[in-house]
């Protein structure tokens, strides 16, 4: 099992989600350069959190046209889990992988703080070891985390059980003064049509030891290992 | 040559008569524009070197001291830690979120120019009275650049300071530190050695953006000041991401001979000191550098101090090398010039040479300036303090709330959540406890990490404030397990030429020195900003202390809120009656005034020594040192931090409000279990430290009894609404 973790100008996140990986779940974990063509071997990919291209114009505007991103969509198309986090979930709106866009955070103001979310969809490759419901105590780190998505899709997206997280407080109640960035109906992630595209705004790689004084993050890595694993027995 | 000219570059007669005696001759208009920068106070310590000979730099963990573009410090395993703080204080003023944001990028190139990997931010910030509009607007730009540098370029901004004070409202203090980790084999210095070898400029190209930034830097603020704004450099933290991976991954080829960021005075300080360094020379040719603009003079291509460049010196015949790596992050490298041994900086503009001096003439040859001293008028007024006539509040629960919404003791909650203090994964303990730890991957150790400086002491007696700055941080580091190892400092001042301004000076070194030494830490790095007034009115005396300190196991990281009911409440140190330049005197009273607290620093040594062995031998579930505020307050934030309440109860016979509230020096509060105090107490008493069980860990109040009367009730949650919306509601 193998998970590649790309890496454009000026990704962040992207050590974070390689440690987390590699040292923290044992698992066998590359980085994939942005200017690569051809897609060596692998069964997850992660999008990191950070500012690609300095998110100038707009955050993922730009990484979405690095030549990886051709082969991302042709390896998510593939029905293979890709998942993207902060600027990485960005990244897969630009690219069309994911429905909606991202506004300013409504505070106006760069954000950082530990946020609760609620598991809406426990099917996704990403959240399969989480309970329907289950709240996850996951941080943010954003200045454009305000999601956004026209009404109509919002209502497929709601059919199709596409909302993946929502803001909200400790207790599981989406409410306003829980989010924490304007998003729409709370939403912290979603996933596409089939889910195995998941974006997510909170960051799960930065909670996943002792030492960092919360582990809520590792379910998701867990969740998609679990879920390769079943692959493999299947294929 | 007319006066006009040497004076419009800020040199005096005395100067330029000098750089005539150098050369020979008289300097032709470009080189004079090199002095002028070089010779700048911000570049050549003119006017401090000689008093920051006092500092101690040597100890058996220093692998660099000050001189080079940071410090180095030994923290075992072959790794070591690199710092260094630096002043961004008259940019800030008059472009603040640029200001503040190159601040953190040029911290953050002296950092990786060294080799190093920057892993943490921290900052130490100083406004007016935040009833101003435009101390409001000074503050949310400034702490926004901040955020936006770090948060952008990936490095957690995990720990800093800030206070406001009327003092600041002209001209605001912005101080950053970098923190970077490195292998000892991997130093990289700013030395250019080796005739022939490359001279490259690597990164960004260059504008007229920040042209004469460090004269700027090097006189008072005044009206013109914000006309000046084409001397504040403009930030992108994106390139330098690429320049800090790009030069990384440089190094690790083994071509790079030496390398130095380009800071303050550009190109001119980047080749002469490299240059003087190595005993060389540099031949260089300006029609080579990138450029962003057109049009642009030789002269404004040496000075010009846009962001985001380095200066590489590369082993001849390995350029190469060098243009892919940077091709491959997608930045400029371009061969400017090779390095010679004449020792001159020869400067071409094409074929035609347009300056030559000796390099080691502007990077050493500044003169040095032993300024007159008295000590100022004022402290006459401002030490007498008449207790008598200050009446006892009847209602200490309001003061105490007081004091925890008075914004430089309330929670900097608002400004923090702006920064990114996450990233790397490596914050141990985030913003908001007594220092910021950040562990060292690969291994089972941890750095904590502050900045600390209460400029009113400094203010009241610079000797003892400076002393308390370093005391201070070293208490904060040892409350959250770490030993203190080495200081970085960053001294703020008013101007210089002022006698009573530069007896601050003297005094607040002099006080910082005999602390370090005796707390172990020498001074690895630092900058002087002078200066620092407006209207005449200098601000006070801020010498503030970046220090850090080695956690030698992260199971002994601890921090400052109360964990578990029941816990036994101790107090290692003894209470005092002092009242003067507390926070309750200014809140309270109005008033700052009176004698700073007083230091004994063997005293000072003895109760961290204590609290760290204590905490060491896992007894400790809790620390935290006394400052703002006084022992009330540290005891309202261990209790809101800790979301719990405890029950206190004082013997003293001391005045009750300065009992709360004075904020008496060499004080830690610790908690423990009832079963380890028998130990405690033995080996604070072997320690020779005062010891005192002050109480117990309960409920859901903060409960303090004197003398068997009850003075203080309050509730945990109301204390801790009171202290985190405090700044946020002033803010908006």
């Amino acid at each position: 099992m193998k998970f590649g973790v790309v890496v454009f100008p000026g990704s962040n996140c992207d050590i974070d989600c390689y440690h987390a990986l590699r040292d923290v779940l044992d698992q066998d974990t590359e980085y994939i350069w942005h200017m690569t063509k051809h897609l060596g071997f692998y069964d997850c990919i992660v999008l990191p959190g950070g500012f690609s291209y300095g998110s100038y114009l707009r955050g993922g505007a730009i990484a979405r046209f690095s030549p990886v991103m051709d082969r991302v969509v042709e390896f998510a198309q593939s029905g293979k889990p890709v998942i993207g986090i902060s600027n990485g979930f960005q990244v897969l709106t630009e690219a069309g992988l994911l429905p909606g866009a991202f506004l300013r955070n409504n505070s106006m103001k760069f954000v950082c703080e530990n946020v609760y979310i609620r598991t809406e969809n426990a099917s996704t490759p990403f959240t399969k070891l989480c309970g329907e419901g289950q709240v996850l105590k996951i941080p943010i780190a954003h200045g454009d985390g305000n999601y956004y998505v026209d009404d109509r899709t919002l209502k497929d997206m709601e059919q199709n059980n596409q909302v993946v997280f929502r803001y909200c407080d400790a207790e599981g109640e989406a409410t306003a003064e829980s989010n924490p960035n304007g998003s729409l109906q709370n939403i912290a992630g979603i996933c596409n049509r089939e889910g195995n595209v998941v974006g997510m705004m909170p960051h799960p790689e930065r909670c996943m030891e002792e030492i960092l004084g919360n582990r809520d993050g590792t379910v998701i890595f867990k969740s998609v290992i679990n879920y390769l694993k079943g692959g493999a027995v299947n294929d | 040559m007319t006066k006009k000219t040497y004076e419009r570059v800020g040199l005096t007669s005395g100067e330029y008569d000098r750089i005539v005696e150098i050369l020979g001759r008289e300097p032709n208009e470009l080189e004079l524009n090199l002095y002028g920068v070089m010779w700048s106070e911000h570049c050549s310590y003119k006017n401090s070197k000689p008093v920051l000979r006092i500092f101690p730099t040597s100890g058996e963990r220093v692998l660099q001291g000050p001189g080079e573009n940071a410090g180095i410090i030994d923290i075992g395993d072959g790794l070591a830690v690199v710092m260094k703080i630096e002043s961004h204080n008259h940019p800030s003023a008059v472009e603040p979120y640029q200001g503040a944001a190159t601040g953190a990028g040029g911290i953050i190139r002296d950092i990786f120019t060294m080799g190093a990997r920057p892993i943490a931010l921290l900052n130490s910030l100083r406004f007016g009275e935040l009833s101003n509009d435009r101390t409001k607007y000074l503050f949310e730009n400034a702490v926004a650049g901040i955020g936006d540098y770090g948060n952008c370029i990936g490095i957690p901004t995990v720990g800093g300071e800030i206070y406001f004070n009327d003092c600041y409202r002209g001209n605001p203090l912005v101080n950053a530190m970098c923190v970077g980790i490195i292998r000892h084999g991997d130093i990289k210095r700013g030395t250019a050695s080796g005739a022939g070898n490359a001279v490259m400029i690597v990164g960004a190209s260059t504008g007229r953006d920040g042209i004469g930034g460090a004269s700027f830097a090097s006189v008072e603020l005044s009206e013109e000041s914000q006309e000046n704004r084409s001397a504040v450099q403009v930030g992108d933290p994106f390139m330098e991401k690429l320049l800090l991976e790009a030069c990384l991954e440089l190094f690790e080829t083994g071509c790079v001979v030496g390398v130095q960021d380009l800071g303050a005075a550009g190109l001119t300080s980047a080749c002469s000191e490299t240059a003087s360094r190595g005993s060389s020379g540099m031949n260089i040719d300006v029609s080579l550098v990138p450029r962003r603009e057109t049009g642009m003079i030789p002269v404004e291509v040496m000075i010009s101090e846009s962001q985001e460049r380095m200066l590489v010196i590369v082993e001849k015949g390995r350029e190469e090398e060098v243009t892919g790596v940077f091709k491959k992050w997608g930045l400029n490298s371009s061969v400017i010039g090779r390095v010679t041994d004449d020792g001159m900086l020869t400067i071409r503009d094409g074929d035609e040479v347009v300056g030559r001096v000796p390099a080691k003439s502007l990077a050493e040859d500044a003169p040095v300036y032993y300024r007159e001293y008295e000590k100022p008028a004022y402290l006459q007024q401002v030490g007498v303090l008449d207790e008598e006539s200050l009446e006892v509040p009847k209602d200490l629960n309001g003061v105490l709330v007081g004091l925890l919404k008075s914004p430089n003791i309330a929670c900097k909650e608002w400004v923090y959540r702006q920064y990114d203090y996450m990233v790397r994964t490596c914050t141990a303990v985030a913003p908001g406890s007594d220092a910021a730890v950040v562990r060292i991957r690969g291994t089972n150790k941890a750095i904590a990490l502050t900045t600390d400086c209460n400029s009113r002491y400094c203010y009241l007696d610079p000797a003892t404030g400076g002393a308390i700055a370093v005391a201070e941080a070293a208490r904060n580091l040892i409350c959250s397990g770490a030993q203190p190892l080495a200081v970085t400092d960053c001294l703020n001042f008013g101007n210089p030429e002022k006698p009573g301004v530069f007896w601050q000076f003297r005094q607040a070194v002099s006080g910082m020195s005999e602390a370090c030494r005796v707390l172990g830490t020498p001074v690895i790095s630092g900058n002087v900003s002078f200066y620092n007034e407006t209207d005449t009115n200098a601000i006070f005396p801020t010498p503030v202390v970046g220090m850090v300190g080695l956690v030698e196991d992260t199971s002994h990281i601890t921090t400052q809120g109360f964990k578990e009911e029941g816990d036994a409440v101790l107090l290692l140190g003894e209470n005092t009656q002092e009242a003067g330049g507390s926070e309750y005197l200014k809140v309270v009273h109005g008033l700052e005034q009176g004698s700073a607290p007083r230091l004994d620093l063997d005293k000072e040594k003895r109760v961290q020594d204590c609290c760290l062995e204590l905490i060491r031998a896992g007894v400790v579930k809790s620390a935290h040192d006394c400052s703002e505020g006084g022992i009330a307050v540290a005891l309202a934030e261990c209790c809101i931090s800790g979301g719990i309440g405890a029950e206190i109860e004082f013997e003293s016979r001391c005045r009750k409000d300065f009992l709360l509230f004075g904020e008496g020096q060499s004080r830690i509060v610790i908690t423990a279990c009832q079963s380890d105090l028998e130990r405690i107490k033995d080996t604070a008493a072997r320690l020779d430290v005062p010891c005192t069980v002050l109480g117990r860990v309960k409920g859901k109040e903060l409960v303090i009894d004197i003398a068997g009367q009850r003075e203080m009730e309050i509730a945990v949650e109301d204390m801790g609404t009171s202290w985190r919306e405090a700044i946020g509601c002033i803010m908006g």
